[in-house]
């Protein structure tokens, strides 16, 4: 029998401080919901550990008394994994933000799992090196959440996801065992439960320490713009670019809606007329990627872009982000509310699926700007609606819904660097057969046959997907305030 | 039911209902010097698995074979019945456009890279062993030269089916590169050397093949030059796709550096190279043949060691030092770049003298140190060297295992901690 978890409150001060348990209910309800909001809940508990040994003591004493525990790093999810449990206890990272070493001539940094994912370029930049995945939400997200998440950027295209450039982790399994997995070399012997830790979502244990690898900073780099008359032919430079060997380290689309709404946001200035604009971006040694570059722009001038612009320096090259890193935000400022919906199809499936994009728009007539990250595949349509109008809501939710089906009936996924969490639980099915879900089930009981890490989130449970998903409206708080790009 | 009841036609008969062609084994198919009763070899995913399920009802002992190249890696299974043979999972789907292919577990990774090199791109392994399959390959989880720049096999895949120890069938991953949907299982078959499951299928990640390559290569005066050289071109900004060293018994320390890319950059890259390799020389084209080869002979004893990148040249002395004092020699070479290598000790090394190298490399060396491929006889003498070393994380691996194959019929004993 599970205890309450009120009763665990003594051992937690004991354990975490007094300072590093909060009970009051104002407090705990500001850890109600990551930056998914629709998914809300007040945590039983929630404790604030600094230091290894703490969360291990926690995971035991909930190990023992069956409660379960969330853990949550700087709650920017977008897919509610972060979520609390009512009667749970959420261990929260934000204490342990320590860099702990930064080693050049090893290429690698260890970090505690609460440093935010830009300190860790930040702090090995005077080395000339960095951090390479790098999701918009880079300033504030936390390196253990990246963990869980397997975080990719702008940049996976070349560079890969967190999974790629982790070599080792300290984690706390959900019995309250420390246990390292890897560490400064790679290939560690036996079963890789790092790389299947990587990306499991909080729910095989916490990590408490991180070793990653770090990258020389690129010699150069080189971004163009190119303007198309049509979506199609922006996505056949795509696929030109892709065939001819030419690997950008990010290729980035945006259609006519979301350009006009960047326009209006920021007189981001792109080409007008355009239907369609790309973005590539190539780094690397400085007389391959001049060679490359040429190339490139050659093969977007190829597909009928009728106007391209290349920077020549820092300034510029910011000046053509502008516009796609504001699109998110700015669509906020054409419609009263919209659904950002995270899903990826093979390369050559784009253009029919964009296509069927825009017929199920005209259908419903609910507007979808898609912005996206081209070279990966990955969407991130948006959603337009207006919420006070009764009824496009959840005509909107229904629209996004049917381009995540589309994902998968073109062999794609439903989530291309989100994760699953609470939100996507119930459309795993869609995606994996019973017997696939029943082996991923069989892996997570390997690591916790209690039951207790971050239930319910990642694989469907009957008391989950009774829920309606609900829909995320407006700016995000994080981009408004300018903590966070949403891109 | 114990293997000697079942073996018995009927249990041939069982497996055979599976549709796979099943035969007697014959001494060849030994594996770690166990002769198994059966061989069988599977059309298709689905008679694998039905294979797989009836093995599992008969309480058959599994080993699974490509071509049998790697046979001989890990330890050797405590007990083998059946010898599962995929040479028949061989199908290819190749979606070129989207620099993506899925392969059956069987495939030649050879014709594999030639239907890829048609189309101008590659599954970016190295040819080391001729023979391999795919599954093989993965199975055996390791990584050629190349690794430095395009990563390790396992962050080449991204997507893998295989078939549980109870025959049923399971997938992960997709044919998309970008996807974080469920856990990565593929992540935990590769490397394991079958005693997860078998592997039917694999989806991998593909490169464009290279427009040009260069290969830089010096012998260095000594360790410490080795070390700074190596360090030099890594944050050179040169991008270089391997750096490799290579150290035999005898001679100096080798480092050659491979550089691929657009053919108006190449030389200029590989210029730089040279210029901070003390004025080496520069060849045009790709890497010979024997380019990221093992060490040592078919049948000598394979050390495995890992070290953080930066103490390669370090630990390749530390494995001729360690050798020399066990009254026999190493061959070393591997991955400076990624901080791999392998040292090959001679064949005739008994386990006494490899148990004792491997000891003196763990407490010497901080990173891990297994003995890959032992010698065949190498544990005859009575006194098993100690493969693995401490391994962290050992009690997860053995509750995985336990899920995944809780009668340990798969390849039992192969794996570390006796798995
Ligand atoms: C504006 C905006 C832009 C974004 N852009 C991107 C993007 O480009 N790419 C991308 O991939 N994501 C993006 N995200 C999503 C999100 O930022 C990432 O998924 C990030 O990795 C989450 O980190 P976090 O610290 O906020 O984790 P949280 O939201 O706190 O937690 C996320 C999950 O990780 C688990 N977790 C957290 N810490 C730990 C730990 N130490 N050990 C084990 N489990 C843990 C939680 O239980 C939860 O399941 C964006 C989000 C926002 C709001
Ligand atoms: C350092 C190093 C780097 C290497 N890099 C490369 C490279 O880049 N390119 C390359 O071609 N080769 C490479 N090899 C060789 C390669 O790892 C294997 O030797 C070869 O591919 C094995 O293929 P096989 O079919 O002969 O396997 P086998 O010898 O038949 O099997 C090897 C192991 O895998 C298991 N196994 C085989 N098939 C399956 C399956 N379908 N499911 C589950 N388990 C299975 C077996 O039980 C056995 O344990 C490398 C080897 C080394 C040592």
């Amino acid at each position: 029998m599970p205890q309450p978890v009120t009763a665990l409150i003594p051992r937690l001060r004991e354990i975490c401080g007094d300072d590093g348990v909060v009970t009051d209910p104002d407090r705990r309800r500001t850890y109600e919901s990551d930056g998914l909001t629709y998914h809300a809940g007040t945590p039983g508990v929630v404790v604030l550990p600094t230091a290894t040994e703490q969360v291990a003591a926690v995971v035991r004493l909930c190990a023992e008394s069956g409660v379960p525990f969330v853990p949550r790093g700087a709650g920017t999810g977008l897919s509610a994994g972060a979520l609390p449990h009512s009667q749970g206890v959420l261990i929260v990272t934000s204490r342990m933000r320590r860099i702990l070493e930064i080693d050049p001539a090893g290429e690698r940094a260890v970090v505690q799992p609460g440093v935010a994912n830009l300190d860790v370029t930040r702090a090995a930049a005077p080395h000339g090196y960095y951090y390479a995945p790098d999701p918009s939400s880079q300033q504030v997200c936390s390196v253990g959440g990246n963990i869980a998440e397997n975080s990719g950027g702008a940049h996976c295209l070349k560079y890969g996801f967190t999974v790629n450039h982790v070599t080792g982790l300290e984690i706390v399994t959900p019995q309250g065992e420390i246990v390292r997995l890897g560490g400064k070399a790679a290939d560690a012997p036996g079963y890789d439960l790092l790389g299947a830790f990587v990306g499991s979502e909080g729910t095989l244990g916490i990590t408490t320490e991180i070793t990653v690898r770090l990258l020389p900073a690129p010699q150069k780099v080189r971004t163009l713009l190119a303007a198309f008359g049509s979506m199609d032919a922006g996505g056949a430079a795509v696929s030109a670019i892709i065939s001819a060997g030419v690997l950008p380290a990010a290729v980035e689309m945006m259609d006519a809606l979301s350009i006009e709404a960047a326009e209006a946001a920021v007189a981001c200035d792109y080409p007008p007329g355009a239907a369609a604009v790309l973005i590539v971006e190539l780094d690397g040694p400085a007389s391959d990627v001049d060679a490359q570059f040429d190339h490139a722009t050659r093969l977007c001038r190829d597909a009928g872009a009728f106007e391209i612009r290349t920077a020549a320096d820092a300034g510029e090259r910011a000046r053509i982000w502008k516009g796609r890193k504001s699109a998110f935000a700015a669509v906020g400022r054409i419609s009263p509310a919209y659904i950002v919906q995270d899903g990826v199809v093979p390369r050559t499936a784009l253009p029919e699926v964009l296509r069927r994009i825009a017929e199920l728009s005209a259908e419903s007539g609910i507007r979808v700007a898609n912005v996206f990250h081209a070279g990966d595949g990955n969407l991130h349509p948006l959603v337009l609606f207006d919420d006070a109008a009764r009824g496009a809501a959840d005509t909107a939710a229904d629209v996004s819904g049917r381009i995540l089906d589309l994902c998968i009936e073109h062999g794609g996924s439903i989530t291309g660097e989100h994760g699953v969490g609470a939100d996507k639980a119930c459309q795993m099915p869609e995606m994996f057969s019973p017997a696939d879900l029943e082996t991923m089930n069989l892996f997570r009981s390997a690591f916790d046959p209690g039951g207790i890490a971050n239930p319910d989130k990642l694989l469907p449970t009957p008391r989950l997907c009774g829920e309606r998903p609900g829909v995320r409206t407006g700016v995000h708080p994080l981009v408004a305030e300018g903590a966070a790009e949403q891109f | 039911m114990t293997p000697d009841e079942t073996a018995t036609p009927p249990a041939a008969e069982a497996l055979g209902a599976s549709g796979a062609a099943v035969r007697d084994a014959a001494p060849a198919d030994a594996v770690g010097g166990r002769v198994p009763r059966y061989v069988a070899r599977p059309p298709d995913t689905a008679a694998a698995a039905d294979l797989l399920a009836a093995a599992h009802r008969l309480g058959l002992a599994t080993v699974m074979r490509g071509n049998g190249t790697a046979g001989d890696w890990g330890a050797p299974p405590d007990r083998v019945d059946l010898v599962l043979e995929t040479t028949a999972l061989r199908t290819v789907e190749h979606a070129a456009g989207d620099l993506v292919v899925r392969a059956g577990a069987g495939t030649p990774l050879a014709d594999l890279q030639a239907q890829l090199a048609a189309a101008g791109q590659r599954l970016t392994l190295d040819p080391l062993v001729a023979g391999g399959t795919v599954g093989g390959a993965v199975a055996t989880g390791l990584s050629g030269p190349r690794r430095l720049l395009h990563g390790p096999l396992r962050d080449l895949i991204i997507g893998m089916t295989s078939v549980r120890a109870d025959g049923v069938t399971a997938s992960s991953g997709g044919r998309v590169v970008k996807n974080v949907a469920g856990y990565d299982l593929g992540k935990l078959h590769t490397g394991a050397l079958g005693t997860l499951g078998l592997t039917t299928s694999v989806t991998f990640r593909l490169h464009p093949r290279p427009e040009a390559q260069r290969t830089v290569s010096a012998a260095a005066p000594d360790t410490e030059t080795a070390r700074r050289w190596t360090r030099a071109v890594l944050e050179s900004g040169t991008v270089p796709a391997a750096v490799e060293l290579d150290r035999p018994p005898d001679g100096p320390l080798t480092l050659s550096v491979l550089v691929e890319g657009a053919e108006g950059g190449i030389d200029a890259r590989a210029d730089t190279v040279a210029g901070l390799m003390g004025g080496a020389a520069v060849a045009h084209g790709p890497p010979g043949p024997d380019w990221g080869a093992l060490p040592g002979g078919p049948e000598d004893t394979l050390i495995k060691i890992s070290v953080p990148i930066g103490e390669a040249a370090r630990a390749a002395d530390c494995a001729h030092e360690a050798a020399r004092q066990q009254h026999t020699t190493a061959a070393v070479s591997g991955s400076a770049g990624a901080g791999v290598l392998f040292a090959a000790l001679p064949a005739a090394a008994g386990a006494a003298t490899v148990g004792a190298v491997a000891r003196s490399l763990r407490a010497g060396l901080d990173g891990a140190v297994t003995v890959a491929r032992a010698a065949p006889g190498l544990a005859d003498d009575g006194a098993e060297p100690d493969r693995w070393g401490d391994v962290p994380g050992l009690d997860l691996m053995r509750a995985v295992k336990q899920r995944f194959d809780p009668h340990r019929l798969l390849a039992p004993g192969r794996f570390t901690g006796g798995i």
